[in-house]
């Protein structure tokens, strides 16, 4: 028995590379100062339907919102073995927040057939873990949140180990079924050289127009469109266009995308600049330390 | 969704698991009184369970003044789909104008499921809540004591004040460990409202074959001093010294998120972001450089006691006993005068 799944996966600012550079004198961070990637979990959700589909087979769709750039964890996501990509991309999608997101995520995934839809537990740009519940609900679909292991499945319903923070559950659930994936579930394969030799020339058609318009910059612009309607149906032909959805497409609402379908607004941001007040520098010897000691018995912070 | 109403009450989802109360709906009760008080409308708690009744008392004396009581023998086990049901339905008979969940595994679960199914705005593992106005676009509308919601995002760079303005509830889960537990006032007399669960077996969706709770072998969160070794320390062996000075303090053992990856010790003693965030008396940090996502853990201590050979690290920022020096000399140092004063 295959089962189809849909993967959602998002591009992040690698949070981890922060460095005082990357911030603005705001305060705010300058994303284009962070390199962009593949968020991690999300590598844990797509290596889990990887796994599904080395052992019962069935196909594997991954799906991402954002930027046009967003594409490249799409082709990364192709190198590691899914079968079929979509970007949606849309102005009107800027500023949504987890409930926006899930909605339009739901909008598109309706649209597809599938037993599982994974997503990573949460992205490392805001920590929610909100989208894959949300998205669960929004499909009327059962979740089962922080899967760390993919204990069995068969006869249409999967049974995983979820992490419960203080400990863990067994749980089973007839599929379909929403997963989050935790970074322990599994180690993310590398790409693999031969499905890097295809997809590398998978385009979207944004990219395909980009690229054109660099290339032919003195053209008249009727040339340009043709050339760049060529490019696309030869990429479609050889099955190296990558699909690319906008709000309308998906039959999105606009009332619930974007700022207006967000319920959160931001209030303020602040830089972290954490700092002590009356501290004191202790020298590393033995007198000091004691001394230092000594206070702290003696204002009883050590009983 | 329901709409704006100042009259409604702030809530706080009283999660309990077998019949005990988990802590972090209790650390929330003091804030959610705060909040209630300053909004001068009621604190309530809602209960979900197969036999709970019996817990009202409780968060009533932990400053309630209402508890909603759901029992159901369908409601003995957590489950996303049921608890998203019932609570979902309380909300819109009693139009709350907050609801607060503790940032458990159960409430990063449930709330989220929620707030899609209200179209209402949530806001994750916040670390402070405050009540305040705000007001929208340049010479925008002045909305008035919204519910601050305070976290820490971008791998804990910067600190967001997320409000809603237009759709509620507000409602956001709050972290474990960053607010302190209160005194129960046995005196505190409140009132129990029972409801009933409008749920069928098609609710549970979910089979729930085994369970286990992991015991946790140290817990930092009650601990009044916490002496944390951090990847400085070098070695898996020189972590000895971490666990030596905790005893002779009588503290727990706390590590870095490097250090648990290097196998110093195990994830039950990480302290920050992503483990467990505490504010003992004091916290001796060492050999710990001080990143961003480990001060988010640890900054809320009241004395601070750091060492590193390296002057320029970031811990020192917010150090209020500064050494800079060899953790090998220091530590020892440290065991030794403790000892001669004990």
């Amino acid at each position: 028995m295959a089962y189809n799944c849909v993967v959602l996966i998002k591009q992040v600012p690698d949070t981890k590379k922060i460095t005082v550079q990357a911030m603005n004198d705001d305060g705010t961070v300058n994303r284009a100062a962070l390199p962009a990637i593949f968020n991690p979990e999300d590598l844990n959700a797509l290596e889990l339907a990887l796994e599904i589909k080395d052992k019962f087979g069935g196909g594997i769709t991954v799906i991402t919102m954002g930027l046009p750039a967003a594409a490249a964890i799409l082709r990364e996501s192709l190198y590691r073995g899914a079968d079929d990509a979509i970007l949606i991309t849309d102005i009107k999608c800027a500023a949504s927040d987890t409930l926006a997101t899930s909605y339009i995520l739901g909008c598109a995934v309706k649209k597809l057939e599938y037993d599982i839809v994974l997503c990573g537990r949460q992205a490392i740009d805001g920590d929610t873990a909100q989208v894959g519940p949300q998205l669960a609900e929004k499909l009327g679909l059962p979740q089962i949140t922080y899967v760390e292991e993919l204990l069995e499945l068969a006869d249409g319903s999967i049974t995983v180990q979820r992490n419960t923070g203080g400990g863990w559950q067994h749980v089973k659930s007839k599929l379909p079924v929403l997963l989050t994936v935790t970074g322990e579930a599994n180690e993310p394969r590398v790409g693999a050289a031969r499905k890097m030799m295809k997809w590398k020339k998978a385009l979207t058609p944004i990219e395909v127009e980009k690229q054109i318009k660099a290339e032919n910059a003195d053209s008249d612009e009727q040339v340009v469109v043709r050339l760049i309607e060529k490019k696309c149906s030869e990429l479609a032909e050889s099955g190296l266009l990558i699909k690319q959805w906008d709000l309308d497409s998906i039959g999105a609402d606009l009332n619930w995308c974007g700022r207006s379908g967000s319920p959160t607004k931001v209030h303020r941001i602040q830089s972290v600049v954490l700092s002590s007040k009356g501290s004191k520098t202790i020298e590393p010897d033995e007198e000091s330390i004691a001394a230092m000691i000594h206070e702290l018995i003696e204002e009883k912070t050590i009983a | 969704m329901i709409d704006v109403n100042r009259k409604g009450e702030v809530w706080v989802f009283a999660e309990q698991h077998k019949g005990q109360l988990e802590d972090t709906p209790i650390e929330l009760m003091s804030k959610a009184r705060g909040l209630a008080d300053r909004l001068k409308v009621k604190l309530a708690a809602a209960v979900l369970g197969r036999d709970v009744g019996g817990l009202a008392a409780k968060l009533v004396q932990y400053g309630a003044d209402k508890v909603y009581v759901v029992e159901d023998p369908l409601l003995e086990s957590y489950q996303a789909n049921s608890y998203c049901r019932v609570i979902f339905d309380l909300i819109h008979k009693y139009k709350p104008q907050i609801v607060l969940y503790g940032a458990t595994a159960a409430g990063r679960d449930l709330a989220p499921r929620v707030a899609s199914a209200a179209r209402a705005g949530l806001t994750a593992d916040c670390t402070d809540l405050q009540i305040g106005d705000h007001r929208s676009g340049k010479n925008g509308d002045l909305h008035k004591n919204l519910l601050f919601q305070i976290r820490p995002a971008f791998g804990g760079n910067i600190i967001a004040t997320i409000i809603n303005y237009d759709r509620w509830p507000q409602m956001a889960t709050v972290r474990e460990g960053v607010m302190p537990v209160p005194e129960p006032d046995m005196t505190r007399r409140g009132e129990t409202i029972v409801e009933k669960a409008r749920l069928s077996r098609d609710d549970l969706p979910l089979e729930i074959l085994k369970e286990h709770k992991r015991a946790k072998k140290v817990n930092l969160k009650a601990a009044r001093i916490i002496v944390t070794g951090g990847a400085g320390v070098g070695s898996k062996d020189n972590f000895q010294m971490i666990w030596d000075l905790a005893n002779c303090l009588g503290a727990a053992p706390g590590a870095t998120r490097a250090a648990v990856d290097l196998g110093f010790i195990n994830r039950d003693h990480q302290v920050g972001q992503t483990g467990t965030t505490v504010r003992p008396s004091l916290y001796v940090a060492v050999g710990v450089s001080g990143a961003i996502q480990h001060q988010a853990g640890m900054s809320q201590s009241q004395k601070i006691i750091a060492i590193n050979n390296d002057p320029e690290a970031p811990i020192f920022q917010v150090a209020h006993y500064r050494i800079v020096g060899d953790l090998n000399e220091v530590v020892p140092r440290m065991i030794k005068s403790i000892k001669e004063k004990y």
